[in-house]
């Protein structure tokens, strides 16, 4: 009998991701032999240089991790600290923060579904491409968008690296009538979200079900930004204080990034799919009916799915963004004082693409003696490589292109966010020819 | 330019140790993004496409800074595939916050932040892309501007000089009318050696610039410590704040070492 044929399914920069990876999946057979989503985005160092940096340039300094999600980096970071300092800001902050995360998830969620995830449903390179025979759907997409930008915006004065989040508060907080001006262009972004669950729920999806440890902030009475316990389907229930006791960072040699893991379990998921199944009862009405009618019910296990979940958390951010607006009075101060004092403090807030833990040692001059940061894309590595190696040995017997490019789009499930978990990606499918 | 032109410029967009945030800026121009994608041809973009086109190129974004073995190589390819080579973004003009590492042992900061330090392979410096090839147009900003992006690619499009002013901060400010924080409420604002293109966003937002754009052309650092200090500030904190995301940018690099020596 001759020996199983060896192929290599090779990606050298995977596109359409933030940052810079690879992947590498060699196949024996129907046999998939060696999985490693590869991260060459070269090293930046946040942890090592927020050594000595005042408490008070957390938030600029951590936002510079990520371009697309640096809302998350302030949010976490001014949280941890906070809770270093024990100091508690007024409701109207707390509102304005959730305002400002609903800007963020608006504008990430719809850059991922449209222009990174949709391409591959369709067969298009790039939404570019996509924009000649579906030019419309491009147009939503670009109006959603800047609608989530303009939040983002108002409260931070730029999409990218916004300036005004502080630990105890935000520099300078939007007047009622300033909100007000939102609300056209949100009632337009919350029909274009529905027009978008519907959109996303006619595509076709592969039929791969995994069984999944989800993990998830959640909170006693809202869908989870800021706030809440994390907890996941298997009985996890704990305090952003215990996260390092419970999950360990591991470093394997072909990857910049660091991988994580549940302490004597393995692989978990964050994210869209993992707030949706863990937080259904919290998401408001016109969500959980959108969700149900578009064939959504948790748990879902389908990670190409993930795309119809974002669709439905566009609309929930885009009807928390405009609940927040009608209840909204400005705070007495723009942010409540915050001292130099030493202290230790966790946070763990819901970005985009999945929770993000920070933890912050403070000396009592304010200085941060030591930071640890843990991105969403490092806790989703170990299972982006689980679900490669159940789905490559399904197209192990497809013409190599097109079994690439269906690798591709199983990373691309998980939205994920190299230069985040840098602290990402090369595809090699290995198909060594015939023997 | 309609779409039977002949010959629509090749771009690429290429990058380095970054955060995606000034490419992101093109997608961010939502207004303008299908105008740009349809007057040149973008060959090379992986973060939008994944058509990736071999070169040469007629226009080359660069956004990162360099800092391995193996970058320090590509940007020379880059530049001998490229006519026009321009610069977006703090890391790729000035070395972004990851620069810092320039001042401190970089074994110690691997070691801080990975398990397996021999893993890890990396150069002890990030340094700006001019500091490696030569570089037609250097764009300022953690993040850069977008509207000052699109001025740059319709500029380098027509064969024109763009419109991207190198005077500082205080010139927005003024222009916006804003009351100067610095003298009516003695904040300590980097917006007098700081280069203009935010639209003064942080003293509009009642906080001090912090130099996110770099040096103005004409920086006067040393009567700017000197005003820092009558404020109350210590050298720690004036060097602090001039090793922000341009702290590898000459003059503000010389700013921070003369606090140091202090």
């Amino acid at each position: 009998m001759s020996e199983p044929a060896k192929r290599t399914i090779r990606v050298d920069t995977l596109a359409r991701v933030e940052g810079e990876g690879s992947l590498y999946i060699k196949l024996v057979g129907d046999r998939v032999a060696d999985v490693k989503l590869k991260i060459y985005e070269p090293p930046r160092f946040f942890e090592a240089f927020l050594r000595g940096r005042h408490f008070s340039e957390a938030p600029d300094i951590t936002a510079r991790i990520c371009g697309i999600c640096p809302i998350a980096y302030q949010m976490s970071a001014v949280h941890a600290i906070e809770r270093a300092l024990a100091i508690h800001v007024d409701p109207a902050v707390r509102l304005l923060r959730r305002l400002f995360y609903c800007g963020e998830w608006i504008e990430s969620h719809t850059l991922h579904v449209y222009m990174l995830h949709a391409p591959d449903f369709l067969g298009y390179p790039d939404a570019i491409a996509m924009a000649h025979d579906h030019r419309s759907v491009v147009e939503r997409a670009l109006r959603l968008k800047k609608i989530g930008n303009r939040i983002v915006t108002l409260l931070g004065g730029r999409e990218i690296h916004p300036i005004s989040a502080a630990v105890g508060g935000f520099y300078k907080v939007p007047s009622k009538l300033q909100l007000r001006d939102l609300v056209d262009d949100l009632n337009w972004a919350l029909e274009a979200s529905l027009e978008t669950v519907r959109w996303t729920s006619t595509l076709e999806f592969p039929d791969f079900e995994q069984d999944y440890e989800f993990v998830a902030l959640r909170h006693p009475d809202e869908y989870p930004f800021n706030e809440g316990r994390l907890v996941s389907n298997t009985g996890l229930d704990i305090d952003a204080a215990e996260y390092e006791d419970r999950f360990v960072e591991l470093h394997v040699k072909h990857s910049n990034a660091l991988h994580s893991v549940i302490r004597g379990k393995g692989s978990y998921l964050v994210g869209p799919l993992a707030r949706f199944n863990l937080n259904f009862d919290k998401l408001p009405k016109i969500g959980q009916e959108a969700a149900t009618q578009a064939n959504l019910r948790p748990p879902v296990r389908n990670p190409f799915r993930s795309i119809v979940v974002r669709a439905v958390e566009i609309v929930f951010a885009c009807a928390e963004a405009l609940r927040i607006i009608r209840e909204y009075e400005p705070p007495g101060v723009p942010r409540v004082g915050a001292p130099n004092q030493a202290g230790v403090g966790q946070a763990i807030t819901e970005a985009p693409r999945g929770m993000l833990y920070h933890r912050y040692a403070l000396d009592e001059k304010g200085l941060i003696l030591a930071a640890k940061i843990i991105p969403p894309t490092s806790q989703n590595q170990k299972r982006i490589e689980d679900d490669l190696r159940e789905y490559a040995a399904r197209v192990a017997a497809w013409p190599l292109e097109e079994a690439t490019w269906k690798c591709e789009q199983t990373i691309r499930n998980y939205d994920p966010c190299i230069s985040c978990a840098t602290h990402f990606l090369k595809v090699t499918i290995e198909k060594a020819g015939a023997v | 330019m309609s779409s039977e032109a002949p010959h629509k410029p090749k771009v690429a967009v290429f990058k380095f140790a970054s955060c995606d945030g000034c490419q992101l800026s093109l997608l961010d121009a939502e207004d303008d993004l299908l105008g740009v994608a349809g007057a040149v041809e973008i060959l090379y973009f992986p973060e939008v496409t994944r058509a990736m086109g071999k070169g040469p190129y007629d226009i080359a974004l660069v956004e990162g800074s360099i800092t391995t073995h193996e970058d320090a190589q590509r940007i020379q390819e880059i530049r001998r595939k490229c006519k026009t080579l321009i610069t977006i973004g703090a890391c790729a003009t000035s070395g972004g916050i990851q620069a810092l590492r320039n001042w401190k042992d970089v074994d110690e900061f691997i070691r801080i932040v990975y398990a397996t330090p021999q893993y890890i392979s990396t150069l002890r410096s990030s340094t700006p892309i001019a500091e490696h090839v030569s570089v037609d147009f250097e764009l300022r900003g953690c993040p850069i501007n977008k509207h000052q992006l699109i001025e740059l690619i319709s500029a380098t499009l027509a064969g024109r000089k763009p419109n991207v002013p190198a005077y500082s901060v205080c010139i927005e400010c003024k222009r916006k009318a804003n009351v100067c924080i610095a003298v009516a409420r003695g904040v300590a604002c980097f917006g007098p050696v700081t280069q203009a293109g935010c639209g003064a966003l942080c003293p509009s937002y009642d906080r001090g610039c912090y130099g996110c754009y770099g040096p103005m052309e004409t920086p006067n650092t040393t009567a700017l410590t000197s005003q820092f200090r009558i404020l109350g500030q210590t050298d720690d904190q004036i060097s602090r704040g001039f090793r922000g995301f341009n702290a590898w940018a000459w003059q503000f690099r010389k700013a921070s070492e003369e606090c140091e020596r202090k």
